[in-house]
């Protein structure tokens, strides 16, 4: 058995609890890999001996038969959650050296159920990015390459992505704020879900947008998702945006049966100049999931053309007064003053050296469109715009539709330093049929359904009714069963 | 019903080189709610503790962390609200008002720009016995203190202690109703008795609990009242905000010298600019903190980790049904039921602990008298050793038995002051140091009589004098109480006195 990492969640689980390996045996196997794949950059802090340490207890609650399902299993953490005593960073210069005293709530829940943590994984400076490339660390590399180019894992939870689809853990945290576990997962073939936003506790999460935020699992596979899920999602009283609705046994919904089921098809999303086998992914989809029973119902949401402007309004104002903490004030990074210098000059000279251009220029962004005169103009106007892209959901979900089928992303994984040059619009455009969800606050999962004409995975995207992730993950259940991808990168790192 | 009709006061007016001017006041008024914790952080709020050592992660902008609200804070807001005859809001909200400074860890306060908690509301301020004005109230918010920078500890350093970092603080914002330096400390006066007596702010000035920034301006008689009519602020002078005061003292001189400036400003054919000012109490004048082109621009923003605050009219129901007795309607009261005079219900009711001693004492008794007893005698005494009503050693019972035994005719009011002192220095009770010490007055005619018949007997030539000059009768009565080593009941003397010369 000298490949356990590269076994999925739900086969790790019940092997242990057949007990044909231990979680120590999981654990090393996956350091091991975890280890040999510095090219991929994918970890950015390893914690092998919480690991270990963590790995040995769980296989005692194992041997006394109290094994929650994430009990054992060996998972990577996406850089942007605080965990006790090991470095958080959020990929930033400005956390240069920060340790938490406090462990975010999702990580506390999942070591509580027995999960064991490999280490911190990359990811865009504070999430904001599609691409990873924006992170402190460097970028994470995409295990998927064509020819010798080397490939983005998308972003911002790209470490996740990559460290998933190269077997070099069981699964990851990530979050997504815009798309930033969907993109990577499409990215990588790999699946990740968003939950409906409030489901899973924001306590302990590095704020990007505090309104589009939500954690969720990155997995290989769609039981493995609702496995997960299930550990991570729950009311936090700490969180007041959490919500507090019993969590299903999402595992226990899998049926893959989906008959009568309404599949909406909206056709906002056919975009001008999108790749001819993104369209055709999303025809194979639509095919797939009428085979398997659903009807499908070709539906309007009208304001998807503003959802991208109003996201880049939004998601940036709030960046902008969120990332005001991180002053060298009191933790971090903070810059070498010259004499005389005062407060001023060390907000300007930190903050200057500390947060990467993306951040900057988002910090920026935000602050513009909240100041006086363009508050109504800017981040009124997208609170109202974005109030009509939910109602564009609302009102299909009431005409019956039980779930959206969307392509993932509008190309597959493009190669790394390609779009350095590029306007900042371009990389953006990566978010286009992602954004639409957290500004709804629906639950979306990536699920891979193909590969490109070069190799390359392609995903599909689901976008389920609010709370109804039991019912969304069959859905998606169903597409992965139909599309029976099973195409993993070739190694060569 | 209760007689609560009052005089509206004269604004004041300061003589220019030019013209008269009158003064228009608006406060701001911070008053840090009473809770143990917090408005969005368990962290104590406990004043005077170790620097820092008082701060939640959450107070100290960790990454990650979140606030949550504190219910009791609000239920301190509402009572507030109410005590101020308020509108509350069922749906309020909190938004960010953005700025660097190193106090503010999260870069900015939380607060409620545009949805307050509480909305319209009124305060009567009493300017002197049936003299009164009413001041509205505009709104009420809450919001986050921020900490403190101390920068006179290292000359090249400066230092931030957190603890006050997020204490819940109210922000109680007047109209424009205020109309002279004394008015806004009767003001500040008036609103700190009533969130005493709410429980809701302890009102310590010095401390900071209490703070008010003082918006003042100029304008010609006749202006503010076609304000009034309108409500078009155009009738009145630019404003300038004085800010952080936190003397009662200086908030007087301060309005005064800026309202000076200003006219000064004014008649010079100048114009006064809007901005913030700071009061420097040592040269006593205002000075330019930061103008409207400086002015912070805050980037208010509904704070996303907040849900809006939703609250049930039951629950202010609830919060209304123990509300208690408020100062107006107490004063009333002491003057519909115990028969003071305004003035002394005002002393009485200034704090509600001195007016719960009042009534406990005064209960079922003359209450006149014991209110004398309190303010003359009582007060007197505490304020002669720095006490205040809880640290006094006389209780209402034992004031009450003083009373008791004056108005019984036990004791006379000169032997009740000898009585009080015992009282007060051993904390015997009046009526057993009466009767222990001997003190009660003899008014057992019999025992008076004979005494009487013996100073006649012994001065024949003051009798004759005193038929010829009735008022001369005076000096028998003090040789009658010399006697009696003053235990005699004067009114029993002069009776027998009079009967006696056959006056």
């Amino acid at each position: 058995m000298t490949d356990l990492n590269t076994l999925t969640l739900a086969e790790a689980r019940d092997k242990l609890r057949a007990k044909d390996v231990t979680s120590v045996e999981l654990t090393e196997a996956c350091l091991k890999a975890a280890g040999a794949a510095g090219k991929l950059n994918a970890f950015v802090h390893d914690t092998p001996d919480i690991a270990l340490a963590q790995a040995k207890a769980a296989d005692e609650r194992i041997a006394k038969g109290d094994a929650p399902a994430m009990c054992g299993l060996p998972i990577g953490v996406k850089d942007l959650f605080c965990t006790k005593g090991v470095p958080s960073q959020a990929a930033s210069r400005i956390l240069e050296g920060f340790k938490p005293e406090y462990e975010s709530t999702i990580t506390g829940q999942l070591f509580d159920a027995g999960t064991v943590m490999l280490g911190k994984l990359n990811m865009d400076e504070f999430a904001m990015g599609s691409s990873n490339e924006t992170s402190v660390y460097g970028n994470a590399v995409n295990p998927w390459k064509v020819d010798d180019r080397e490939l983005t894992p998308g972003g911002s939870s790209g470490g996740s992505a990559s460290a998933v689809a190269a077997d070099l853990c069981l699964a990851a945290t990530g979050t997504d704020t815009g798309g930033s576990i969907r993109q990577p997962a499409a990215f990588t073939g790999i699946v990740g879900i968003k939950p409906t936003y409030g489901r899973c506790s924001r306590w302990g999460v590095a704020a990007f947008a505090s309104s589009l935020d939500q954690a969720g699992p990155m997995t290989k596979t769609v039981r493995d998702a609702a496995i997960m899920l299930e550990a991570m999602c729950g009311h936090d009283a700490k969180d007041s945006t959490s919500a507090n609705l019993p969590v299903p046994d999402f595992e226990a919904m899998l049926t893959g049966d989906i008959k009568g089921k309404k599949i909406g098809i909206p056709r906002e999303y056919h975009m001008d100049g999108m790749p001819e086998e993104i369209e055709a992914l999303w025809a194979d989809g639509r095919k797939m999931l009428e085979s398997a029973g659903a009807e499908m119902v070709d539906i309007s949401l009208p304001h998807t053309k503003y959802a991208l402007p109003t996201y880049y309004v939004i998601a940036p104002a709030e960046a902008s007064s969120n990332l005001a903490r991180y002053d060298g004030v009191r933790y971090g990074h903070r810059a070498t003053l010259a004499a005389g210098d005062g407060i001023n000059e060390m907000y300007e000279k930190t903050r200057a050296e500390g947060f990467g251009h993306e951040v900057q220029r988002r910090v920026m962004v935000g602050t513009y469109v909240l100041s006086a005169g363009f508050y109504d103009a800017y981040y009124n106007r997208a609170r109202k715009v974005r109030a009509l892209i939910k109602r564009d959901f609302d009102d299909a979900f009431a005409a019956g539709i039980d779930a959206i089928l969307t392509p993932a992303t509008p190309s597959p994984a493009f190669g790394l330093g390609e779009m350095i040059d590029a306007d900042p619009v371009q990389m953006y455009l990566n978010d286009v049929f992602t954004v639409t969800v957290n500004l709804a606050g629906l639950p979306g999962i990536a699920v891979p359904t193909g590969l490109d004409a070069k190799g390359l995975p392609l995903g599909l995207q689901l976008i389920g009714r609010p709370w109804e992730e039991g019912d969304l993950l069959n859905t998606a259940y169903a597409l992965e069963q139909a599309a029976g991808f099973v195409a993993k990168p070739q190694k060569w790192w | 019903m209760l007689d609560l009709t009052y005089e509206t006061p004269k604004p004041k007016v300061i003589a220019g080189a030019k013209h008269d001017w009158e003064l228009v006041i608006g406060m701001e008024v911070h008053a840090q709610v009473s809770s143990n914790a917090k408005l969005f952080s368990g962290a104590s709020t406990k004043f005077g503790a170790e620097p820092n050592s008082n701060v939640a992660f959450v107070d100290a902008a960790m990454p990650g962390m979140l606030p949550v609200i504190n219910e009791y804070c609000v239920e301190q807001a509402v009572r507030t609200g109410l005590g101020l005859n308020a509108e509350i809001n069922l749906f309020s909200a909190f938004d960010r008002k953005n700025y660097f400074y190193p106090d503010l860890p999260q870069g900015y306060q939380i607060s409620q720009l545009y949805h307050p908690i509480v909305g319209e509301g009124e305060i009567l301020v009493d300017m002197g016995p049936g003299v009164a004005r009413l001041v509205r109230v505009e709104r009420i918010h809450l919001e986050q203190d921020a900490g403190k920078s101390i920068h006179d500890m290292d000359p090249n350093m400066s230092f931030v202690d957190l603890n006050r970092t997020g204490v819940a603080l109210m922000e109680i914002v007047s109209r424009p109703d205020i109309r002279g330096p004394e008015e806004a400390a009767a003001y500040v006066t008036k609103l700190r008795q009533i969130l005493r007596y709410l429980g809701t702010c302890d009102g310590n000035m010095q401390n900071g609990n209490l703070r008010a920034d003082v918006n003042v301006s100029i304008c010609r008689a006749g202006q503010y009242e076609k304000y009034m009519e309108t409500q078009d602020f155009s009738y009145l002078g630019t404003r300038c905000e004085i800010k952080n005061m936190n003397s009662m003292r200086f908030i007087q001189m301060a309005i005064e010298v800026e309202a000076r400036r200003q006219i000064a400003i004014v008649e010079a054919g100048g114009e006064v600019v809007q901005e913030t000012r700071l009061y420097d109490p040592d040269k006593n004048e205002t000075r330019s903190m930061r103008s409207k082109e400086e002015a912070h621009d805050y980037r208010y923003f509904p704070d996303p980790d907040l849900l809006p605050l939703e609250i049930e009219q039951d629950w202010i129901d609830g919060i209304k049904a123990t509300l208690p007795e408020l100062p107006d309607v107490k004063k009333a009261r002491f003057v519909g039921d115990f028969g003071l005079s305004e003035y002394d219900a005002s002393v009485l009711t200034a704090d509600a602990e001195n007016a719960q001693f009042f009534e406990a004492a005064a209960q079922g008794r003359d209450g006149k008298l014991a209110a004398n007893w309190i303010i003359n005698e009582l007060f007197g005494r505490l304020k002669k050793e720095d006490h205040d009503i809880a640290q006094s050693p006389v209780s209402p019972a034992q004031i009450g038995q003083i009373v008791d035994l004056i108005k019984s005719d036990a004791i006379s009011g000169k032997i009740a002051k000898d009585v009080f002192e015992i009282c007060y220095t051993t904390g015997r009770d009046p009526s057993e140091i009466v009767e222990t010490e001997g003190m009660k007055q003899v008014t057992d005619t019999g025992a008076i009589e004979s005494a009487v018949d013996e100073i006649i007997a012994a001065n024949p030539a003051q009798v004759e004098k005193a038929k010829a000059n009735p008022k001369l009768a005076g000096w028998f009565v003090g040789q009658v109480m010399k006697a009696t080593g003053g235990k005699a009941n004067p009114k029993a003397v002069n009776e027998l006195v009079a009967a006696k010369l056959g006056l």
